[in-house]
């Protein structure tokens, strides 16, 4: 919605000076372990941070003159306590990610910034489905885009027969639909015996069909993760380590060769209406829990590092200014992080809008000046090779006006 | 489709299952199915009542007191610098000291979450139980916000829910954004009128938590047309709506209090209709506006019909139940009776599965248990994916099919099954359980599947996973 109103936003030179940020840690770029296989090595880790990423905490536009002015006791800086760290001259990371910095400088990591989905409502309930779902709108639950993206996959794709993979005890709607979907759950349950499980099958097929294709489903993926982990399986432990040892659980799953291709975990949490923290404190916690994840990711997947993708989403960001509480309330234009060693990084990505009061949404919000939807199209085209008119068509319903955004992908 | 068996809409639909151990009561539920669950309504909804089941108030002081005497602990000993664990050739761990006392708030949560298994495992028909946990999840709150709310969950259903699951839906609203555990859930013990006395003072303001979530999802609904200047409106209308601390300045310490220092003054515009200045009235007025607003009708009647009847329930009596609501002023007795008696409950098939609290307790009344000890079926809780009093947001949590007939879902609860019936020592004949909790309802294949069972304990799980224990 509102696009056009990006057309008219005043346009300052940080733009180019944006687009060509990372350059100055040129000297750090490592040469690219060679891919091994072709396309259909890919993989896809999906995150979705759930109940709005302050994207302005997390990648702080140190640079724009009205950053301090508005997140006040929350703005982060590049000196003092919690140092940020240093992007590029105009953004700076929350210092609860060093990992990410670190392959940010290896160009195997990327921000996108002022960035949301085209939800401009601010209902976690709504924006989560919109996100999940990749309509333009809320009130689509039945399926999401990233199972209809394995969907439109070619049917002897790997990365199609062996389905998605879906973490936690519900499966996120982001990989509910037609296509196969397998799930995953930490826990420290013993098994049913097989033989329990043939006879409820048997049972289930007679009586309850439905019941009986969740149930086969969840029978298979229990098999590779029991081979993979062993005992190994994660149990407890505080938010930023599980966070971590999830990412290590699903890495074990994705990186055998008869192993899912695509993955979607939903992390709760980031609903920081008080006492959000600045470069210390909660929120910085819980950056630091997918810091830890991201981390995980590339030491378990091993050699398939160098052909993945990692996107983390949030239904929406938060207000610009700090509320009453020292959080933030519910906003707009968030970031969206990518990682992996397919991605082309080293770059924070962004049609900068500018703080200032007169070019925040609703006088309020950092304005969104990129869809969400032309990122992850982005990914999928360069990463699956799907075209636009399925993307724009299907996977992310009445979105032939997003083009996918082009170069994320090496 | 065919409709289903009357007792299964009685004991799966509306209840929480058949108790296995008392056959004398299935031949009564059989009997009259329809009339098994009116009884249940026309009786007052249990209020779970023990030494350890205190006001909120008095929990808040013990809370208070708790953390207190934690603090004074560390200041008299300050605990020593953190020293690597000692390192042993052998990988032996060295002795743990012995287990501290369960600390007050988990000592409160236990013997909360114990009182409503047993409510659960005792109900007649369960459906009460069932109502509680439903607007319960409505009005959510979640432990893992802070101990405060690990003290006050179980207090707030008892008080705030309970006693109006069959009375008004305006009293039990005023009772559910007036008490503690939704002051702090939603932060408004903490949000400052801008202008007022103390947000002038302290230079704070507003947090608009509480008063979007009662619009979005306590009254209207996500789509009802409010707008943002509703909520924020709302918001500064609210301000002033906390609890007396500890040191009881503004009130008896743990109750809610109106502090007009707090409260942003002047007259507010909301849903069309302005609100002059009047202190606490002022939102108690608003309050009792929202609660008959026709979209809170069209949004509770939604919600009941979509738990109990289908995801996407028959317009028709989605339609009779608003409607039903809007006549009454919101009766919830009136509204729970239309859905009760009507077709649709009893001619629906039932599509929908159990939740995993009423999986868990079906399990335990289908064995005939009591539970002394909460923590089994809160473990099971975890597992599943609903800890109890724990959403991942005040939206609460899912209530559709797919959010629970998961893959990973049922899987979880087959490893559950399993590991119920391995647990149950001298596991009673699966084919009499059956016959007891089910009678006639069960269909040929799962009573032949039980009577197969290579084992009882394998047809205790068979049982336990069958249809006719996940649907309702």
């Amino acid at each position: 919605m509102d696009r056009s109103m990006t057309l008219v936003l005043p346009r300052t030179s940080r733009r180019g000076l944006l687009l060509s940020g990372g350059a100055a840690f040129s000297a750090a770029y490592l040469p690219k372990i060679a891919r091994a296989g072709g396309a259909t090595d890919k993989r896809l880790i999906v995150i979705v941070l759930r109940g709005a990423l302050d994207g302005l905490s997390a990648v702080a536009p140190v640079g724009d003159p009205d950053y301090v002015r508005l997140h006040g006791a929350l703005a982060l800086s590049t000196g003092g306590p919690n140092p940020a760290l240093a992007l590029d001259p105009f953004f700076a990371l929350n210092p609860g990610m060093p990992v990410f910095a670190r392959m940010f400088r290896e160009r195997q990591a990327a921000i996108v910034h002022a960035v949301a989905t085209a939800y401009r409502d601010r209902s976690h309930f709504d924006g989560q489905d919109v996100l999940e779902s990749g309509f333009a709108g809320p009130g689509h639950t039945s399926s999401g885009w990233l199972n209809r993206a394995i969907a439109e996959l070619p049917k002897g794709d790997r990365a199609a027969l062996k389905g998605g993979l879906g973490v936690g005890a519900v499966t996120p709607l982001i990989m509910r639909g037609g296509a196969p979907v397998v799930g995953w759950a930490p826990t420290g349950l013993p098994q049913a015996a097989d033989d329990l499980a043939t006879r409820l099958m048997d049972l289930y097929r007679q009586t309850d069909p439905a019941l009986a294709t969740s149930l086969a489903q969840g029978l298979g993926i229990e098999k590779i993760a029991a081979r993979e982990m062993g005992e190994a399986r994660p149990q407890g432990g505080n938010e930023a380590q599980l966070m971590r040892r999830v990412a290590e659980g699903v890495a074990r799953l994705l990186a055998p060769e008869d192993g899912p291709r695509i993955a979607a975990l939903a992390i709760d949490g980031w609903d920081t209406h008080a006492n959000e923290g600045g470069g210390g404190g909660r929120l910085a916690m819980l950056l630091g829990g997918l810091d830890g994840a991201f981390e995980a990711f590339q030491q378990t997947l091993g050699a398939a590092w160098a052909g993945t993708t990692i996107v983390a989403i949030t239904e929406f960001g938060r207000t610009a200014r700090i509320n009453g509480t020292v959080g933030t309330d519910h906003g707009t234009g968030t970031v969206a992080f990518l990682a992996g060693g397919a991605v082309k990084g080293g770059r924070v990505i962004a049609d900068w809008p500018g703080l200032s009061d007169a070019n925040l949404w609703q006088n309020r919000d950092l304005r969104a000046t990129t869809d969400l939807r032309a990122v992850l199209k982005g990914v999928l085209a360069d990463q699956f090779g799907l075209s636009a008119a399925a993307l724009g068509a299907r996977v992310f319903p009445d979105s032939s006006g997003v083009a996918p955004m082009k170069g994320l992908i090496v | 489709m065919t409709a289903p068996h009357p007792l299964l809409v009685a004991l799966n639909r509306f209840g929480l299952g058949g108790r296995g151990a008392a056959s004398v009561y299935l031949s009564s539920a059989a009997a009259d199915p329809r009339a098994f669950v009116m009884a249940e309504i026309e009786k007052p909804v249990p209020a779970p009542a023990s030494a350890e089941l205190q006001p909120t108030a008095d929990l808040l002081k013990g809370l208070y007191d708790f953390q207190e005497a934690e603090k004074a602990a560390r200041a008299a000993a300050p605990p020593p610098a953190p020293t690597p664990a000692p390192a042993t050739a052998d990988g032996v761990v060295a002795p743990k000291p012995p287990p501290a006392p369960t600390p007050f708030p988990q000592r409160v949560f236990r013997a909360e979450a114990l009182a409503r298994v047993r409510a659960g495992a005792l109900a007649s028909v369960g459906f009460h139980e069932r109502l509680v946990a439903f607007w319960a999840n409505h009005f959510a709150v979640a432990v893992s916000k802070a101990p405060f709310i690990r003290v006050t969950a179980g207090s707030f259903e008892r008080e705030a829910i309970r006693p109006f699951a069959l009375g008004r839906f305006a009293d039990m609203l005023k009772a559910v954004e007036q008490h503690p555990a939704m002051l702090f859930y939603l932060d408004n013990q903490q949000s400052m009128g801008p202008n007022s006395r103390a947000g002038l003072n302290q230079k704070k303001g507003l947090n608009e938590n509480l008063a979007r979530e009662i619009l979005e999802l306590h009254t209207l609904g996500v789509n009802a047309g409010y707008t943002q200047a509703d909520v924020t409106n709302l918001a500064r209308i609210i301000t002033g709506w906390t609890f007396a601390g500890r040191e009881g300045r503004i009130g008896s310490p743990g109750t809610f209090a109106f502090v007009p220092n707090w409260h942003e003054p002047g007259a507010f515009p909301l849903l069309g209709k302005t609100y002059p200045e009047g202190g606490r009235e002022q939102g108690e007025t608003a309050l009792a506006d929202i609660a008959r607003h026709p979209a809170t009708a069209d949004h509770v009647a939604r919600k009941l019909a979509s738990h109990f009847i289908a995801d996407a329930p028959p317009p028709a009596l989605v339609a009779r139940l608003a409607e039903t609501f809007r006549k009454t002023d919101g009766d919830l007795k009136a509204v729970t009776l239309a859905l009760v008696r009507s077709e649709e409950a009893w001619s629906t098939p039932l599509t929908k599965v159990r939740d995993p609290w009423e999986y868990l307790i079906a399990t335990t009344r289908l064995l005939g248990r009591v539970p002394e000890d909460p923590g089994p079926l809160l473990g099971g809780l975890n597992q599943l994916g609903q800890p109890l009093w724990s959403p991942s947001g005040p939206n609460g949590f899912p209530d559709t099919v797919a959010a629970w007939a998961s893959a990973e879902g049922m899987k979880l609860r087959l490893d559950i099954a399993a590991q119920v019936a391995r647990q149950t020592r001298d596991p009673p004949d699966p084919r009499d359980l059956l016959a007891d909790a089910l009678g006639a309802a069960a269909s040929d294949a799962t009573r032949e599947a039980v009577a197969r069972a290579e084992t009882k304990q394998q047809g205790l799980a068979l049982l336990l996973m069958s249809p006719e224990m996940q649907r309702r």
